[in-house]
């Protein structure tokens, strides 16, 4: 037996498990409709990979996972596709969140599993891939995926987090009652991945006959199952690994850095069933408590409307409103008609009777009541003061991003103050202010790039001008040497000006809302100009929006294609490689985040190589065939759909900074 | 409603009534040594305290009836009447009260805004601005009947054949103070006068004593914590035992300042107050301490016979500098943000 650690602080509010933890774990029959979120998971949301109508089976992958932090979604049942787009989830907001909508056949077919049968041998990156496609996730509350947490390694210590602190919560209790077999076998698999030292079990020793269980379970497997004193928050991820190892995970450190991870059994038992049985994650252990007629455990199938479940269970007609998750932790739900996520772990119907209102709330006295209960170690009374204020910078040095929202201070608070709504409220203006400033950052790169853009055309279209009166053959693919000239002239004043607007942020008109429409609409006149004046010879002018603006697009990719074109023979004139964009002309001020540079940079010298490779296609058509009337209908679609290309390009490009940005 | 959705069922009217209760065998063992006195003075604090109250609370626009219940302004009239000495004139402790409501609490913003102890600032206004008539304290089973000291409060009027002199005495500690001032004497001697009791005075020492039973009674129902109190005795002993030590017919023994004057009454009433002292169990070691050190230097030192009143508001003033210094950093961390030092 491992000698046991105290985190600090924590609390002993009434636990309320006896009301859902008696019976064993039910399945509720299928509702008619599904509605699955595309995030259910810590990431991007997964994307949409079904048509509206298709037929779909139980298991079958309906979401693919975006990108690396994402995991991908999969058919609770075998049915219909019937709407994919905004619906309610479990979210505190309230907001609508794209769900795929699935009518139920009834029939409840499965599609063949598709386990890992050799994962022993298995790569990193297999792995990683089987999981994020299998759609595991962090079942403990956070939903990270596991796929970013299960890399092979080697740990002192994989901690197996069967706590369940959450008062009301019984979902982990029963799961290890009854499925500890299953649970252990993922155990085993994240074991041979993670190589640990030592694996501990820790179940608060409230649930004797969990814990029973597990320990016959893990017989002989060498695994220790640890009964820790029950203390809320014991369950968090970093009190657990304190309790188990005596190690503190300071905020804004990765715990695998301090040798130990830590995993929910719930994420172990629904990792086992995808590597072993091949069955993705659409289902999971759910409890229904509170003010209900049966309260229990119930595996509920992913998309599951909660109102379906609810009802089974038997509301009653005096409950007030359903709280998602613990007490503690939980919230409101806002819509019932939601369906169940990989996150939901509990539902409690809320009574008078079980959550009587709280007296209103007196100034705080500073008895330090909360801060002796706070398991981040904070000064939660300095942290409401400053939140209160809206002293955010004060608030941030205080800590506020340590404190894990456990409610823990609120619980004990004599004045009776909502404290953790406070954090909350800070947390959120502080990533607004962020993420307005992030905004700003970008509209001035956007800026940087446009005013690069409009001397360039203006560059072109006096060259153009000149072309036109100099009777010069007008193949747009034959060097002129004063062109070339001219255009590198143009482009060194628009790296000086962009050098200046770098030096000078101050002067960045981009708060100049006017100004830069005024910008904007030069350009359009600009494009519009070129557009006219270019398809008056070709195509006549075509009606309706669409086809004018399908015209100024190819217009607008003609004449990068010829820029680019000239570009390279300008650069293959000097001897010097094609510059098809002045990167970073002089030394940018330091105060830019080198991330946003290297993103927009990146943006740049993608859109610009996508152009050149354009360039040497439209380049060549155009010098074959110098007036055509037909092309330039399909020049404009294929424009269109490079320059909504070069976009997404550029959006990706700054997505992926900001997340290294983030990391 | 918000999470958490549970909340344990303890309010500030709660604790407020745990330190009233805390003090009632304090009471009880002064009326039966000094008779009714006390009680009348603790009447008029209570109903000038709450008139008060809801006066600056209904003037400041804050909704009165939750306010008043909470109980704050009835334990600052108490703890005041308990300072100050029971056969004062009526109206010197509705002036000591109204000084600590209006000025000391709802000036500053109300409950939990207050930098001060308010019954420590009533005390030390009244000290003050009065010192003759705080220097009379009654007599353990004084010749003053019931109707007679009620008479002598409310209208100083003595029964026949009774001086001032006869009815009151100097504390143990003034007397003490004034006596080695003069010069000549010993401790020793000195101690032999009659108002000393077995510690320190006749009476008082066991309503001291009775003080340290209510404030064990609020350690074990964890409504104050040990920091404070604890420092604050080791500080008073800190200087107490070194001089007594090293002149025992000059400095009294350690005990005696542990057990006189205002001393138990301070350490588990007033120094334990969250909202005028440090938040942080260091910040309550170190505020108690200085506390303790500056009652000893106030009252062997010092011009005045008692010094907690003085000794608590000098550490008030200190609090924010000792939050500051002693915020222990967050979980995990080895020191709290860097920044957070420099303004805070
Ligand atoms: S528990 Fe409430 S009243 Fe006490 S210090 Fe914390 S916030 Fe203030
Ligand atoms: S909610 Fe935050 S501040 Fe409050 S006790 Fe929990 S971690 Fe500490």
């Amino acid at each position: 037996m491992s000698a046991l650690f105290r985190f600090h602080g924590g609390i002993h509010p009434p636990e309320f498990k006896a009301l859902s933890n008696g019976t064993p774990i039910a399945t509720p029959p299928l509702p008619a409709r599904f509605a699955v979120p595309l995030s259910q998971h810590l990431g991007n949301p997964a994307k949409a990979c079904v048509a509206l109508g298709e037929r779909v089976l139980a298991g079958q992958r309906i979401g693919d996972a975006d990108g690396r932090i994402s995991a991908a979604v999969h058919a609770p049942t075998s049915g219909v596709v019937s709407a994919i787009g905004p619906h309610a989830v479990a979210h505190p907001s309230g907001l609508l969140q794209d769900c795929i909508v699935i009518d139920s056949d009834g029939l409840d077919n499965w599609c063949a599993p598709s386990p890992l049968p050799n994962w022993q041998d298995a790569g990193d990156d297999e792995i990683r891939t089987f999981l994020r496609d299998m759609g595991v996730v962090g079942q403990g509350g956070a939903v990270f995926p596991t796929s970013l947490k299960l890399g092979v390694n080697t740990l002192e210590q994989l901690i197996v987090n069967g706590a369940e602190c959450e008062p009301f919560i019984s979902c982990d209790d029963r799961l290890m009652r009854e499925r500890a077999g299953e649970i252990v076998d993922g155990i085993r698999i994240a074991a041979q991945l993670m190589r640990p030292r030592t694996v501990l079990i820790g179940i608060e020793d409230n649930k004797p006959e969990a814990i029973t269980a597990m320990r016959a379970a893990c017989a002989g497997s060498g695994f220790e199952v640890v009964a820790i004193p029950t203390l809320y928050p014991s369950g968090g991820a970093k009190q657990l690994i304190r309790i188990l190892t005596g190690k503190k995970v300071p905020h804004g450190v990765r715990a695998t850095d301090m040798g130990v991870q830590c995993f929910n059994v719930g994420t172990l038992y629904s990792l086992k069933r995808a590597m072993m049985d091949g069955e993705p994650v659409i289902s999971r252990i759910l409890t229904l408590s509170g003010d209900l007629a049966r309260p229990g455990n119930i595996e509920a199938r992913i998309g599951t409307p909660f109102a379906h479940l609810l009802a089974w269970a038997g509301i009653q007609p005096d409950s007030e409103g359903v709280i998602m998750g613990g007490p503690m932790m939980g919230f409101d739900l806002p819509s019932l008609e939601a369906g169940v996520s990989k996150a939901s772990n509990c539902l409690i119907a809320k009574s008078r009777a079980l959550f009587p209102p709280r007296p209103p709330a007196l100034p705080c006295i500073r008895c330090g009541e909360c801060a002796s209960v706070c398991p981040a170690e904070l000064q939660p009374m300095d942290l409401y003061w400053f939140a209160k204020a809206k002293d955010l910078g004060r608030a941030q040095e205080a800590d506020l991003f340590d404190c894990i929202e456990c409610g823990a201070c609120s619980y004990v608070c004599p004045s009776q103050l909502p404290l953790v709504d406070f954090y909350k409220f800070a947390k959120d203006e502080i990533w607004a202010a962020e993420r307005d400033k992030k905004a700003a950052d970008r509209a001035r790169m956007r800026h940087d790039f446009r005013q690069l853009r409009l001397e360039r055309d203006k560059a072109e279209k006096a060259q153009r001008l000149a072309a036109r009166a100099t009777p010069a053959p007008a193949s747009s693919a034959a060097p002129d040497p004063d062109k070339a000239a001219a255009i590198r002239a143009a482009m060194a004043r628009a790296a000086e000006k962009k050098a200046e607007d770098s030096h000078a942020p101050a002067k960045t008109p981009l708060s100049d809302d006017a100004k830069r429409a005024a910008i904007e609409a030069a350009m359009t006149r600009a494009a519009a100009n070129k557009a006219a004046r270019e398809s008056a010879v070709s195509t006549a002018a075509a009606p309706g929006d669409e086809a004018k603006r399908a015209a100024i697009e190819a217009a607008m990719a003609r004449a990068a294609a010829r820029k680019a074109a000239q570009g390279a023979a300008a650069g293959a004139e000097a001897g010097a490689t094609p510059v098809a964009m002045p990167a970073s002309p002089s030394q940018p001020k330091p105060a830019i985040d080198d991330a946003k540079r290297a993103a927009i940079e990146a943006a740049m010298a993608r859109a610009a190589a996508r152009k050149a490779e354009q360039g040497v296609e439209v380049g060549a058509a155009s010098a074959a065939m110098p007036s055509q009337a037909k092309p330039a209908i399909d020049d404009a679609k294929r424009a269109a759909i490079e320059a909504a290309m070069a976009r997404a390009a550029a959006k990706k490009a700054e997505r992926d900074a900001a997340q290294k940005g983030d990391n | 409603m918000h999470a958490p959705y549970i909340a344990r069922p303890s309010t500030v009217s709660v604790i407020m009534l745990k330190v009233l209760l805390a003090l009632l065998p304090a009471i009880a063992v002064s009326v039966w040594f000094y008779g009714i006195a006390l009680l009348v003075q603790l009447s008029l604090a209570s109903a000038t305290a709450l008139l008060a109250e809801a006066a600056m609370l209904r003037l400041r626009g804050v909704p009165v009836a939750p306010f008043l219940k909470d109980g704050s302004a009835l334990l600052t009239a108490w703890l005041l009447a308990l300072s100050m000495p029971a056969l004062g004139a009526w109206w010197l402790i509705v002036v000591a009260t109204l000084f600590a409501i209006v000025v000391g609490k709802q000036l500053y913003g109300g409950l939990g805004n207050n930098p001060f102890n308010p019954a420590m600032v009533g005390f030390a206004v009244a000290m003050v601005s009065f010192p003759a008539q705080m220097a009379h304290w009654g007599m353990p089973h004084g010749p003053l009947d019931s109707a007679a000291q009620l008479a002598w409060i409310f209208s100083r009027e003595l029964p026949a054949g009774l001086s001032l002199d006869a009815i009151s005495m100097a504390t143990p500690l003034d007397y003490l103070k004034t006596q080695l001032l003069l010069g000549g004497s010993d401790i020793a001697s000195l101690k032999q006068a009659p108002m000393f009791g077995h510690i320190a005075g006749v009476g008082s020492e066991w309503v001291a004593l009775a003080y340290l039973g209510g404030g064990l009674f609020l350690l074990q129902q964890r409504v104050i914590s040990y920091q404070a109190p604890l420092a604050m005795l080791a500080g008073l002993t800190a200087l107490a035992v070194p001089l007594w030590l090293w002149q025992p017919a000059h400095y009294v023994d350690p005990l005696f300042h542990l057990v006189a004057g205002a001393t138990l009454l301070a350490a588990f009433f007033i120094v334990t107050d969250p909202v005028s002292g440090p938040t942080s169990a260091r910040g309550k070691l170190i505020f108690g301490f200085g506390v303790g050190l500056l009652i000893y230097v106030i009252r062997v030192f010092g011009g005045y016979p008692d010094a907690a009143a003085f000794a608590v508001l000098l550490m008030n003033i200190a609090v924010p500098l000792i939050d500051q210094l002693t915020r222990p950093p967050a979980f995990g961390k080895r020191k709290r943000t860097k920044k957070a030092g420099q303004h805070a």
